[in-house]
């Protein structure tokens, strides 16, 4: 095949699929920046330029500062918790153990359901008085009923909880792949060192688990930002904000109060977020060949 | 990495006199392990007994079926799973059909700009169409394809994830048998219809049960997008369906949270191996 030959057919090739992408994702993503800098158009009233009156309204908005370190205490308590517990799961389902494809099976299965649907589940557990935890407190510690999502104090709390046990089945799956992947002769030359299960772990397992753990802390970060959809079914965003997240907010502002330019500024915070994450894993990343 | 011995442990050391390690262990594993299945568990305990057992646990409490009944009654769920199945077919063969050639033309061709857009798909993979909802709220609008199944899943078609990883496929086949089939005078697509193809099977099947499982469960996007019966996923019905204040028992609404989950659930019970491992073909390389 002639130089030029290929030049057309790769080219051709790509375009439907290039078209596409720069539709929905990359043109959307520049036209974001470019909406933050104007205003609304309502009615007969047209957009114009506004330069940053949008980010000013967004410094001096507490509902934004509220949502954003939201986002941030939930994505500080939700990644590092499910990558531990996921990183247990695997290390228990690789072992040899009793039953271990029904552990195998219960840790997964959260995977699979759709967060909304399970969302309504967990609902009832923290629902006061006649919710599983609040009986299991009322009934064996004899304390009061409590508004688990009604108090600013734990809703958020209980949200993570959600998003953990949702969360830790899908990155155990990568784990055991990994585990999978270490030869079973550093275990056999280990034990005879009369290592201990623990030093191996530290040691051996760990460390040569390193780029999975980089892999799945990418993923958390990300969904951390993507995933909002429990917040729907269980607490609207509150009380008073307490439980709403990024997405949300942005979701709010557009479709309930249709501040589309405000929306969009809010959105390019999310995009300067997810800029920092990509330059960090470029830099943490680059050592493990991950895109050749 | 294909064989079955994917899934068996990786270590065999006999057991010495009582292992305290391994009891704990054990124990940990199926704490852990109940713990997890107890919102399960919950939810289909609900669904199948009348609502006075909402909250009673009794080993003979009557069994029935009346809570999927009412369900399937209140709300057109019949509807809302017609649209789902249609949503994640035309999904899935759009990124089948776009990937393939795409990732086809990254993979075996040499052109100007190839590095560029590579890169271009590859930040799909940050910037996710599901963040940008109000801009592409917008094009939807601008298209005129407001409230329609194709719209919920346009965004999606084009998949830097599924580019990316049949690209790595496609890499890893043998230019030979490529070239053969080349001086046996196949065209270039006739080359990716009967060679690459046939050979990326396992990665079409891991990707697309990720992708199902993924489109079956969104709900954000296509919230907004819809608006009526007639286009409505069964995740946006059924938050629709739990929302109406008061009105509805815990047992029907548990039962139709069963009820959306439930093909997927039924299929990962099925295919719980395959299930496993497509998600680790997918998430590894």
């Amino acid at each position: 095949m002639t130089k030029r030959m290929q030049w057309i057919y790769g080219w051709l090739l790509l375009t439907p699929a290039m078209v596409m992408l720069f539709a929905f994702t990359h043109f959307p993503a520049i036209t974001t920046i470019i909406n933050s800098f104007f205003s609304t158009s309502r009615g007969r009233r047209p957009a114009k330029f506004v330069g940053l009156r949008n980010y000013e309204e967004l410094i001096s908005d507490p509902t934004f500062w509220k949502v954003l370190v939201n986002n941030l205490w939930y994505a500080l308590a939700t990644i590092p918790a499910s990558i531990g517990i996921s990183l247990l799961m695997a290390i228990w389902v690789n072992d040899k153990l009793k039953g271990r494809s029904l552990v195998r099976m219960s840790f997964f299965a959260p995977t699979v359901l759709p967060l909304i649907a399970v969302a309504n589940i967990w609902m009832f557990f923290y629902t006061p008085g006649f919710g599983l935890i609040d009986q299991i407190r009322m009934g064996v510690f004899g304390l009061p009923e409590n508004s688990w999502l009604g108090s600013q104090e734990t809703v958020l709390i209980c949200m993570m909880i959600v998003t953990i046990w949702k969360e830790a089945g899908f990155f155990m799956i990568f784990y055991l792949a990994a585990l999978q992947a270490i030869p079973p002769s550093y275990k056999e030359a280990a034990d005879i060192e009369g290592a201990s299960r623990w030093a191996f772990f530290w040691k051996i397992t760990f460390p040569l688990l390193m780029p999975t753990t980089l892999f799945v802390s990418i993923n958390a970060v990300i969904n951390s930002f993507r995933l909002v959809d429990h917040i729907f079914a269980m607490t609207g965003g509150g009380p008073d904000n307490a439980s709403s997240l990024l997405l949300f907010y942005i979701y709010e502002v557009a479709f309930k109060y249709w501040q589309t330019s405000y929306a969009a500024t809010l959105t390019v915070v999310m995009l300067a977020i997810l800029s920092i994450i990509a330059i960090g894993q470029f830099f943490f990343m680059d050592r493990r060949v991950h895109y050749k | 990495m294909s064989d079955l011995s994917l899934l068996e442990p990786t270590q065999t050391a006999p057991p010495r006199q009582f292992d305290y390690d391994r009891f704990f262990n054990s124990l940990g594993a199926w704490t852990l392990a109940l713990l997890w299945a107890l919102p399960l568990l919950y939810a289909i305990w609900t669904a199948f007994h009348p609502a006075a057992y909402e909250a009673r646990f009794e080993l003979f409490a009557p069994v029935t079926l009346e809570n999927f009944s009412k369900a399937w009654s209140a709300a057109p769920f019949a509807r809302y799973f017609l649209n789902t199945f249609m949503l994640v077919t035309i999904i899935l063969i759009a990124q089948f059909v776009l990937g393939t050639l795409a990732a086809y033309a990254f993979a075996r061709f040499e052109f100007p700009g190839s590095g560029f857009l590579f890169t271009l798909v590859l930040l799909q993979l940050l910037v996710m169409p599901d963040i940008l909802i109000v801009e592409n709220y917008k094009m939807i609008g601008t298209l005129g394809l407001m409230d329609t199944i194709v719209a919920i899943g346009l965004p999606y078609m084009a998949s830097g994830f599924g580019i990316f990883l049949l690209r790595q496929t496609f890499k890893t086949i043998p230019k030979e048998l490529d070239e053969a089939a080349r001086v046996e005078g196949a065209g270039p697509l006739t080359v990716l219809w009967k060679v690459y193809v046939p050979l990326a099977i396992p990665t079409y099947l891991a990707y697309g049960l990720v992708s199902v499982s993924h489109h079956w469960n969104n709900f954000l996007w296509p919230l907004i997008i819809t608006n009526s019966v007639e286009t409505r996923p069964v995740t946006v019905g059924l938050s629709i369906f739990a929302a109406v204040d008061g009105g509805v028992e815990w047992s029907v609404i548990n039962a139709a949270t069963l009820m959306t989950s439930g093909p997927l659930l039924i299929a990962f019970l099925l295919f719980q191996r395959q299930f496993v491992q497509s998600f680790m073909r997918a998430g590894i390389k």
